[in-house]
């Protein structure tokens, strides 16, 4: 396939049988989104938010970008940033993995860590109190900007019905909601008997450190009526799926993913014999290498030493 | 007894205990038994007769909005797990 630049080759992503992972009488498939041109799902809604930013007059030559991220769509807002002219930084939680930093800063764009112990929800405040102090600074916020839900209507959720037009549920990652929210009302609204499951990170008990429960966060673009539920997934389970992905279905993918596939695996038996379940991999496995997530071991250890920096 | 697992920020009404077990067969009941223990955590827990905004709670790692809510039933070994309403990385 040709294509004249880089984000003309976002999207339609391969949707992979699991044969060996599939609970009897179930069909699981793979959605692969690490196979995107920066290798997360995340190009998909940076594409479609500078789009938005642009069509709305917001960005002008030379401006100046900031969003809070965790690294996959500050990695992706980077290569499109990069391309066109504009300057990037983002607001990232300070332990997170060493590649996302090496590639952030190898796509032009500048980095602020916030703190730790406040995960992505001190990401967040420091990004909208940095941009408030500067009104000429263009913040997409992916936690509430509509395009961001809007691209996974568009795009993944059509492509998921046009691959597997028989899907009778869909289980994604909870990060800004916007990929549940978008596929989910995209499916039902041409489905009303397919179901919608939130794969939940358990993130460690450090992340969960504010000073009170004021602090507390919901993103503005997740639907939380699309759901059918929403369960967590700790770092141990989502590990020990992600390594039997690798070891069974030769699928070498981030902790995300084995969290979505154990919820996958779980939902099967409140789904019809026969169903089809399609599970989001959002990014693949290289970004992690260095956290120690997939070094030999026993996967409990490893979980136990990761826990502060699995999800980060 | 259910056990109730205790965020970090709420540990100053347990005496820091990361684990709180109580009776009951609903979310409800355990979580009234919960706060006769630690009325610290009333407020934290609970909106009047509502389960407050801002904090999840988990029962076997469901999220019990999508349950029956205070009224999910819980079984003697389940966990129940309290977690703040954080923004996920992205």
């Amino acid at each position: 396939m040709r294509y004249g630049d880089v984000t003309q080759a976002i999207g339609n992503t391969p949707l992979v049988h699991l044969p060996n992972l599939s609970p009897p009488g179930y069909r699981i498939w793979l959605k692969l989104e690490g196979m995107n041109p920066t290798g997360s799902i995340k190009d998909r809604i940076a594409l479609a938010m500078l789009d938005a930013a642009e069509a709305e007059g917001r960005l002008g030559p030379g401006a100046r970008i900031l969003e809070p991220t965790s690294g996959n769509t500050g990695i992706a807002l980077a290569a499109i940033c990069a391309t066109r002219g504009y300057s990037l930084t983002c607001v990232m939680p300070a332990n997170t993995s060493r590649e996302r930093r090496q590639l952030l800063r190898l796509f032009g764009a500048s980095i602020i860590e916030s703190p730790a112990e406040k995960g992505s929800n001190g990401a967040v405040r420091m990004a909208q109190q940095l941009a408030n102090e500067d009104p000429d600074v263009v913040m997409p916020f992916q936690y509430g900007n509509a395009a961001n839900p809007r691209a996974h209507h568009d795009t993944t959720a059509a492509e998921i019905l046009s691959d597997l037009p028989s899907v009778t549920a869909f289980v994604a990652g909870l990060g800004t909601g916007g990929t549940v929210t978008g596929v989910g009302h995209r499916l039902k609204s041409t489905n009303p008997a397919i179901k919608v499951f939130a794969a939940e990170p358990e993130y460690a008990d450090m992340v969960y450190g504010l000073r009170n429960l004021d602090e507390g966060y919901v993103p503005e673009v997740l639907d939380p009526d699309v759901l059918d539920s929403r369960i967590k997934v700790d770092s141990r389970k989502a590990l020990a799926w992600t390594r039997r992905l690798v070891a069974e279905e030769g699928i070498f993918a981030g902790v995300s993913t084995g969290a979505s596939l154990q919820v996958a695996v779980r939902v099967c038996d409140r789904l019809p014999s026969g169903s089809d379940v399609v599970a989001l991999s959002p990014d693949g496995g290289w970004k992690y290498l260095s956290t120690g997530a997939f070094d030999v071991g026993d996967v409990d250890d490893l979980a136990d030493d990761l826990s502060t920096t699995l999800w980060a | 007894m259910a056990s109730v697992r205790i965020p970090t920020i709420l540990r100053k009404h347990t005496e820091g205990a990361a684990r709180v077990a109580a009776d009951g067969d609903t979310v409800r009941e355990v979580f009234t038994n919960v706060v006769d223990t630690h009325p610290g955590l009333t407020s934290s827990l609970f909106d009047g007769d509502d389960l407050r905004g801002f904090i999840n709670v988990y029962v076997a790692d469901e999220d019990i909005r999508y349950l029956d809510g205070l009224a999910t039933p819980v079984a003697g070994s389940d966990e129940i797990a309290i977690m703040p309403a954080v923004a996920g990385g992205a």
